[in-house]
């Protein structure tokens, strides 16, 4: 990790920004497209005043058309630009879906290198802030099932610079989702300048040794509180929390496992086919020894998201995650 | 009918203009047809200053308005019957109450609960919130009723940004070889959240895209809701018998909306106050209440009625979604599937379980 000494305190949607024009600063082949971002600065403002310091051909306000705006893309970074790509939400991203898995993930393989694709199709993410239909998905799975992606989710403002800038520098496609209920919850020092959070590792957010609790985004949150609560009555929980999705760190969810021997899932998803799957089958194949008790998913339900009356109930609460995470520690 | 179709794509048809002087054909509408046009206009109006006041209160999520649309949607859905089909974006709010859904029933989508936004007996769609997703849909119920036998026509509503969406294109490009019995009705207000018609396409008209899929296009002034009324009945009667012409029109209606994308959006960013100051001068309210006026058929009496009517309307709307039991957590497991699958049958249970044990504040976050 590098870092700098000079910090700001920055919400995870002004991180956003400062890690955009941070890498734009550094790189003039940095560009930023997608609809509404340039003169509006993106509906939830994240990438404000880029278009008044870089100018039009570096902050492009496209038309309305996800797949021309990623394929577009591919195109522009196979011609050796690094093009970050704005999808408004993450609901809107299908008509782009082709595009992403059929191309962006594959250049690299069906050139054998020739062309490759250093992308990052950033998108906003998740439930609980009372958006209308299709506004509110959590489908990160998708991509991570996709071979030739890497997919990112930040938790805090200052992994979120330093997620962003790994992922613009690396040379693969990257999905970038940003956690948009938690935009503005909350403020952290972020360093300025220069900032880089590698991809592909873990962070454990608190150390425990009862149980681990594995989480990403949105979800990191609640599983805190819940963890807090938990603490008062003797449970000791280790979250953590993966920020990379794909490829993701084996070796940190291992680890933590044999040393709890117990362990939950949380993500905001749909329970059937979501990571919590994919994560309970690599502690079963590296680490089924250790195991002291059913590993429990604490998820969303596998129906869509519901409208915002009922969607409280959709989302896992810090109680929902106490109350799972009790039923690994009861056993 | 041949001239509204048998024109340049820039060359709109109007019939009032801004001072609400008839300057073309009057469309064949009874002097109660013409009264019911300008009532459900100004209940639109109406009902569309209540809604952004209930989100600013609180009382209601994100809400898309319509201001300065009122004739494009009015007129057009007007020109429909109810055996026909719309398939809307979120916007119509004023087009799908004409075609049968109550403003109750509107308002209950928009303050997030699932009973609202359709109908059993309404042939109308749940909204599209993905842009142009509704177009291709369209098609498919027109080459339904085609297949059938019927003679139900589909109409779509869909603004400027969607024609720049694949859907548009193969929705319309599959009309098109299946000559089906379709309307597709572009609100073009000028903007796609901030980015202007300009920015969307380097065509000259969205009506001029028609040519492409070997379908008539044809521009219309949509703050002029007899003009727009004229063009929409033309296209519909053409779905229905199409003579040597194609089946599926694409209506380019020209028009403003005065305020926000939606209740999130803040315009003043990227639009000019002094444009929206320029479009009110084409406000379709007081230009069809001018002509109407002028004809007789309406004074200060008679729009006090239809002010107090639309008043109350809105009002009883509002007081009926708001009494609406909030939905219980069940439903959104109900009808996921026909019938619940059993692991959805166990998350269900496992919900039920966890609110007896931990009450419903437990889930609430505000
Ligand atoms: C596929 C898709 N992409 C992006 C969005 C976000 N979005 C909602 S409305 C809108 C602009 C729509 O403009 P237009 O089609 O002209 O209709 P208007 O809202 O102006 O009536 C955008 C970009 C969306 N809903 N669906």
């Amino acid at each position: 990790m590098s870092t700098d000494t000079d910090t700001q305190n920055l919400t995870l949607v002004q991180a956003v920004r400062d890690g955009l024009r941070t890498e734009m600063q550094r790189d003039d082949d940095v560009i930023v497209l997608g609809e509404d971002v340039a003169k509006n600065g993106g509906v939830f403002r994240a990438t404000e005043g880029l278009y008044e310091e870089f100018g039009d051909d570096r902050v492009i306000d496209t038309p309305l058309a996800e797949s021309g705006i990623v394929g577009t893309s591919i195109g522009m970074a196979a011609y050796g630009l690094r093009p970050v790509p704005e999808i408004q939400f993450m609901g809107f991203i299908y008509p782009a879906f082709d595009q992403i898995v059929s191309h962006a993930a594959r250049l690299r393989t069906r050139t054998r290198g020739r062309f490759t694709c250093p992308m990052v199709v950033r998108a906003p993410y998740g439930g609980g802030i009372r958006a209308p239909e299709h506004h509110s998905e959590s489908k990160e799975a998708f991509f991570v099932h996709e071979p030739g992606l890497k997919v990112v989710i930040p938790s805090t403002p200052a992994d979120t610079k330093g997620l962003l800038a790994s992922a613009i520098r690396d040379p693969d496609p990257v999905v970038f989702l940003e956690p948009k209920l938690i935009y503005r919850a909350f403020r952290e020092d972020v360093p300025t300048g220069d900032h880089t959070v590698p991809l592909g590792e873990a962070a454990v957010r608190r150390e425990g040794s009862d149980v681990s609790v594995y989480t990403w985004g949105a979800m990191t949150r609640p599983t805190m509180e819940a963890a807090g609560t938990l603490a008062e009555d003797g449970v000791d929980c280790e979250v953590i929390d993966l920020r990379t999705l794909s490829p993701l760190d084996r070796e940190t969810i291992v680890d933590s496992f044999e040393k709890t021997g117990r362990a939950a899932v949380v993500h905001e998803a749909p329970r059937t086919g979501g990571l919590g799957g994919e994560i309970t089958a690599i502690l079963q194949e590296e680490a089924l020894l250790y195991q002291e008790a059913p590993i429990e998913r604490i998820t969303g339900f596998d129906t869509p998201v519901p409208l915002y009356a009922l969607e409280d109930y959709y989302l896992p609460s810090p109680t929902r995650i106490e109350d799972g995470i009790r039923e690994v520690v009861d056993f | 009918m041949s001239d509204v179709f048998d024109r340049e794509p820039d060359d709109p048809v109007r019939v009032l203009d801004v001072s609400g002087e008839l300057v073309g054909d009057r469309p064949d509408l009874s002097d109660d047809e013409l009264l019911a046009l300008y009532r459900h206009m100004r209940l639109a109006r109406h009902f569309d200053e209540r809604a952004v006041n209930l989100q600013r209160q609180g009382r209601m999520g994100t809400y898309p308005p319509l201001a300065g649309q009122e004739a494009a949607q009015v007129a057009s859905a007007m020109a429909l019957e109810p055996r026909d089909w719309i398939a809307p974006s979120y916007r119509e709010h004023a087009a799908v109450h004409v075609h049968g859904l109550s403003l109750s029933d509107i308002l209950l989508y928009w303050m997030g609960h699932g009973a609202g936004g359709w109908r059993a007996d309404v042939n109308v769609l749940p909204a599209a919130v993905p842009i142009a997703t509704q177009v291709p849909h369209t098609t498919g119920l027109a080459l339904a009723s085609k297949l059938r036998g019927d003679d139900a026509v589909a109409c779509a509503y869909f603004g400027d940004g969607a024609t720049s969406e694949g859907d548009f294109h193969e929705g319309l490009n599959v009309a098109g070889v299946f000559d089906v019995p379709a309307v597709f009705v572009c609100n073009n207000n000028g903007w796609a959240i901030s980015v202007p018609r300009e920015r969307q396409t380097a065509s000259p008209t969205l009506a001029g895209k028609a040519a492409a899929y070997g379908i008539d296009g044809v521009q219309v002034d949509g703050m002029d809701p007899l003009a727009t009324y004229a063009v929409m009945r033309a296209a519909v009667e053409k779905a229905r018998e199409p003579g040597d012409r194609p089946r599926p029109t694409l209506i380019e209606a020209v028009q403003y909306r005065f305020g926000a994308h939606t209740t999130a959006d803040d315009p003043t960013v990227y639009r000019d106050e002094a444009e929206v100051e320029a479009w009110r001068e084409r406000d379709p309210i007081p230009r069809l209440e001018r002509f109407l006026r002028e004809t007789g058929r309406l004074d200060d009496d008679r729009i006090d009625a239809v002010e107090a009517s639309v008043r109350e309307q809105v009002s009883e709307a509002i007081e009926r979604a708001e009494n609406t039991a909030r939905p219980a957590p069940d439903a959104m497991f109900a009808d996921v599937y026909a019938d619940i699958p059993p692991e959805l049958g166990e998350q269900r249970a496992h919900l039920h379980r966890l609110r007896d044990r931990y009450g419903d504040d437990a889930f609430l976050r505000d």
